[in-house]
């Protein structure tokens, strides 16, 4: 015995309850709630479902149907397999819609036009046989299947029919068999639409349109396409054909740079990284790389934009280090200073000035705010309560001390912050404090300080951070950090500190104190730039005519937003203060956070022995960009991007583009006749750029790198549609068509290299290169609200173009990981005796032929013996000549691994695979 | 791609002379162009009658009941998984798990039709899984790889390695 389970106002049951009947099949019926399940397997219910006898389950409305009327008859024909496949993939997603609007929305009067195409396909079916059913003159699984489809919808006369006569007269005539109007009163209960909403309300609501089946590549329909209108196309095609000389030429930097009146003058400062500290990844991304993306980027807009940063070199910090190696603060500050600037020359980092702190402008400048505070009352003076460690005989900065947080209990909060609640402290709060280095408790001691009063500044500091907050592009956390601080109210400050490596305090009462770091350091930024120019007031007392961004980390906000603002209004000598905040969240290191003394993480001056190149490594940190929330760093991420998004998606795309010019053409751009489909794309594409653009004017800087990917995506696909490599063999029109998709594809490369620009400087130049673009055009698609015009005409001769990146193999990824996992240190540490259990005896195995000077002259070996083989190859040289050199190139390989330290073996395994 | 597959359909069935298809719409849906008879329309619809065509009725199913299954889940190819949303993948993955639990097959313990498409239309959603998830849905992975190393079936298809490496779906080899 079969059982069949439905419900009542599921239209699906109408179906297979009119098939019973008309059938005649013996079945027993049983009526549940919309939500029940009886189908085991799956995970939402599904009705109308049919128990087999041989106790499998049925659950599709269709295939019930079909089984029933198989049973007593035929097999089903073709034709009712079609109809019945029609249905299920035409006519149901558009009733769906339909009964949406109808029974949910009380829309019955747009029903008509969501169903007008099915409708007209069987009213023209229906009229062409001019037969009764739909697959002749009796009755079939198709008629009862449509019928039961459709019967809620055309069962009341409010949808007109008059367009569908064939239809009417065909549902008027199922619909009066008897088994037809008894399921459908069983169903509907003679209540019409009403009875169908508690089921309606159960079902997903409806696409809007017809879901882009994203089976066929997952990966590429992400988000949706967008509908494009033909004015947008047709505006699209009148940009492409403006002429790119037309647009107004900027020319090269000339420093100094100086605000100009009637431009847009942009001062960007990085937070200044701390000189005695390898910057981390993270250090990078959240400071120095967003500030240089940015402020490239602004360039490209056509704005004037001064960029500076530089070390931040006062402090205990520096002087202990310089403890430690037996030399000044002075030199360790020379030493580590020159450390960051080739790491950020490495990655690219193009600062108009690089500056320190450790200057006579700084001392000029602080010394001068200094005096402006206290003659404008800011200043007071009390007797502070300080640390003092009496087993290191010295007062402890406020970094050398650690303890319980008084705010919110953290354990390890810093002498000046709490790491977890972000909240400023100040040492002598802190519950059971520890002096860093010796561990023991420190003595509390008294000394005559001086304070900034940050109560008396409080209202005017409110007044700007309402403009500037509001008139600016605060990150959200940097507005919900400042807020946080006001919300605690402000406190007096302390401005210095027992110490000698700083700027000297003037003021005769407190000759042996220097200012305390946050006071002093952010001042950096005005003395910087005077030692960039002597006209730096023109930036820095300017407000009028200067925008200022600051870039930092999120724990660097309330000394940008609060203590050095109110420095600057209690100073009131017009300075130019912070228009637009923008803070990172952290970046963690695989989950975890960075950290040198673990050895966990890579640090600024690793980065470029992993012999993946500066520009890869930007695309991947900007690429999780701890925007809007904490990212991380991952190196299978990292490979897996590489590999996705810079070698399948953007590189393949501009090579193919470059190699059919090349292959195709002669390395002539050939003409181009624009075609609906073309026009498309080039609305599609224009549409993206002013997403990025949009975005990157709000320094949304990972959110607009998505849309360049974009745009590649989108050719690709557009490519692969018109397969101009096959096109190139056909007729005269269809050669003229390849002609078209090759020279749009291009230009769509010249354009990506403008946009890629600020993210990867170096890739973006090769492109350039490459297709022998003009520089102009640089100065052109990112202007106003960004076009895109065809830079690169017909008969424009490219150059030779070759690919732009190089897979990042799974075993290189691992064996970096590896190294970079922790412990990296101890591999070349003095201590190599201290190594007895037999456990880490791999360990040492693998670090005993290490040799990092060699390693980096192999890799170049390694490198240039690569560039050979692939020249070769492209060549198409004799056989046994490649496979010559490519012996030797797996020969060095095996050296570099063992260079590294690495057992060459993965990459023998990899050599098999193959 | 529906041509692609009706394509290594006619191969798998050993069908010697090639029939001539177009598509209609947006969807790309596959036309069967026939010389003395209307065009067929629709994947599942053209399938069939392939099998037909090539006298291989068996892969529809013996019986009523069977041939109810098989044609259950030709329907679910194109109506659940062909134009699946992305958030119902882990649904479609789970409860195809749960039902292949004690089968070989869709049908149970003979092949059909319904092996065939599934396998090509659920194709794409495999090669982007990963380890970790091709191990959850190990009753699917087996299925899947049972299928394709079904004489003649994969064709136009690249191989998906069902097991491989930790890091990464097999789409970026």
């Amino acid at each position: 015995m079969m059982e069949l389970f439905v419900s009542e106002g599921n239209p699906h049951c109408l179906k297979v309850l009119a098939a019973l009947e008309v059938t005649g099949v013996q079945c027993g019926v049983h009526f549940i709630n919309h939500e029940e399940k009886v189908v085991p397997f799956l995970s939402r219910p599904a009705l109308p479902a049919l128990l087999l006898p041989s106790k499998q389950h049925i659950f599709s409305s269709n295939t019930i149907c079909r089984y029933l009327f198989e049973l007593n008859g035929p097999e089903s024909s073709d034709q009712c397999n079609q109809w019945l496949e029609w249905e299920a993939t035409v006519l149901q997603p558009a009733l769906l819609r339909a009964l949406h609007m109808a029974v949910l929305q009380g829309k019955g009067s747009e029903v008509s036009k969501v169903l007008q195409s099915p409708l007209n396909v069987l009213d023209q079916s229906l009229g062409k046989g001019n037969m009764s059913y739909l697959t002749g003159k009796d009755v079939s699984v198709a008629d009862i299947v449509l019928w039961g489809a459709l019967h809620p919808v055309l069962f009341n006369s409010s949808l007109a029919l008059s367009d569908h006569k064939f239809v009417k007269a065909w549902f008027d005539r199922v619909a009066a068999m008897s088994g037809c109007q008894s399921a459908a009163q069983k169903v509907l209960q003679g209540k019409g639409l009403e009875a169908m909403k508690s089921y309606m309300q159960r079902q997903p609501a409806p696409q809007s349109r017809d879901t882009q089946p994203c089976n066929s590549s997952p990966v590429e329909s992400e988000e949706g396409e967008r509908v494009v209108s033909e004015e947008e196309m047709e505006a699209a095609a009148l940009t492409w054909r403006k002429d790119i000389n037309a647009c107004s030429q900027t020319t090269e930097k000339q420093h100094p740079i100086m605000p100009k009146e009637g431009m847009r003058n942009v001062l960007i400062t990085s937070a200044l990284p701390y000189v005695n500290n390898v910057p981390h990844l993270g250090n990078i991304i959240g400071c120095v790389l967003s500030a240089d993306v940015f402020s490239r980027y602004g360039r490209l807009r056509g704005w004037n934009v001064l960029f500076v940063c530089g070390t931040d070199e006062y402090g205990t910090a520096t002087e202990n280090k310089a403890r430690e190696e037996g030399l000044t603060p002075k030199q360790i500050c020379d030493k580590y200073h020159a450390v960051h600037s080739s790491i950020y020359r490495w990655f690219q980092i193009d600062f108009d000035f690089f500056g320190r702190t450790t200057t006579e402008k700084q001392t000029e400048i602080a010394q001068d705010i200094f005096w402006r505070l206290q003659k404008n009352g800011f200043l007071v003076e009390d007797t502070v309560e300080q640390l003092r460690c009496e087993n290191c005989q010295r007062f402890l900065a406020d970094r050398f001390v650690e303890g319980i947080c008084p705010h919110c209990s953290y354990p390890e909060a810093r002498g000046d912050q709490c790491d977890k609640c972000g909240r400023l402290i100040n040492a002598v709060e802190l519950r059971e404090p520890q002096c860093k280095v010796c561990k023991q408790t420190p003595v509390i001691r008294s000394s005559k300080h001086l304070f900034l009063d940050l109560p008396k500044l409080e209202t005017q500091l409110e007044q700007w951070l309402e403009k500037s907050t509001s008139s600016g592009d605060w990150t959200a956390n940097a507005k919900q950090i400042t807020r946080s601080w006001l919300r605690d109210g402000l406190k007096p400050r302390c401005i210095t500190r027992d110490l000698q490596w700083g700027t000297p305090v003037p003021h005769p009462d407190f000759k042996e104190k220097v200012f305390y770091v946050w006071f002093d350091a952010p001042i950096g930024y005005l003395s910087i730039t005077a030692n960039y120019t002597s006209d730096w007031e023109k930036w820095w007392k300017n407000p009028h005519q200067v925008e200022l961004y600051n870039f930092m980390a999120k724990d660097n906000v309330p000394f940008h937003s609060v203590v050095f603002p109110c420095s600057l209004l209690g100073a009131q000598d017009n300075y130019t203060l912070v228009n637009h905040l923008v803070a990172t969240e952290y970046l963690n290191y695989e989950d975890t956070k960075f950290s040198k003394s673990r050895g966990v993480g890579v640090f600024g001056d690793m980065a470029k022995d992993t012999g993946i190149p500066s520009d890869v490594w930007r695309f991947y940190l900007l690429y999780v960009r701890p925007e809007g929330q904490d990212s991380a760093f991952s190196w299978a991420d990292m490979a897996l991007k590489n590999n996705s998004e810079l070698l399948n998606n953007l590189g393949n795309f501009i090579n193919r583009a470059g190699m059919f010019v090349t292959k195709f053409f002669g390395g002539c751009v050939p003409e181009m006749e624009l075609q609906q489909e073309d026009k498309k794309l080039l609305a599609v594409v224009g549409w993206e750029l002013q997403q990025y653009i949009q975005l990157m004017d709000k320094v949304k800087i990972r959110d607009a790198l998505k849309h360049i990917l974009n745009i590649s995506r989108h050719g690709n696909q557009y490519i692969q549609v018109n397969e101009p490599w096959k096109k190139i063999k056909g007729g005269e029109s269809e050669r003229r068509r390849a002609g078209t998709v090759t020279g749009v594809s291009v230009n769509i490369s010249c354009l990506l290299s403008v946009m890629l620009l600020p993210y990867m400087p170096a890739v973006s130049q090769t492109i350039r290169d490459q297709l022998n673009a003009p520089q102009s055009c640089i100065n052109t698609m990112l202007l106003g609200p960004g076009s895109f015009v065809c830079a690169l005409r017909a008969g424009h001769r490219i150059g030779t173009v070759s690919p732009l990146f190089q897979k990042l193999e799974a075993d290189q990824i691992e064996a970096l990981k590896k190294r970079f996992g922790g412990q990296q240190i101890t591999a070349s540490s003095q201590q190599p005796a201290v190594v007895p259990a037999p456990p880490a005896v791999a360990e040492v195995k693998t670090g005993v032929g290490a040799d990092p000077e060699k390693a980096k002259q192999l890799a170049k070996a390694v490198a240039e013996q690569g560039d050979k083989v692939r020249a070769l190859k492209s060549q198409k040289a004799e056989k046994d000549v490649i496979a010559a050199e490519v012996s030797k190139l797996l020969d060095l390989k095996k050296q570099l691994a063992l260079a590294e330290g690495k057992s060459p073996e993965p990459a023998a395994q990899k050599g098999k695979k193959k | 791609m529906a041509l692609r597959e009706l394509a290594s359909l006619e191969k798998y069935l050993g069908l010697k002379k090639p029939n001539k298809y177009s598509t209609q719409g947006d969807k790309k849906v596959p036309v069967l162009q026939n010389n003395n008879a209307p065009p067929l329309v629709g994947l599942v619809t053209i399938a069939c009658h392939l099998v037909k065509e090539a006298k291989r009725s068996e892969l529809l199913g013996c019986g009523a009941e069977a041939r109810a299954v098989v044609q259950q889940w030709l329907e679910y190819r194109v109506t659940k998984l062909d134009g699946h949303a992305k958030e119902d993948i882990k649904t479609i993955l789970k409860d195809l798990n749960l039902y292949l639990q004690d089968k070989v097959y869709l049908a149970g313990n003979q092949f059909t039709l319904a092996d065939v498409l599934m396998y090509y239309g659920i194709h794409s959603i495999i090669l982007d899984l990963a380890v970790q998830e091709k191990e959850q849905y190990m009753n699917v992975t087996r299925w899947f790889d049972h299928i394709q190393h079904h004489p003649g079936v994969r064709h136009h298809l690249p191989p998906v390695a069902v097991l491989r490496n930790r890091l990464y779906t097999s789409r970026h080899h």
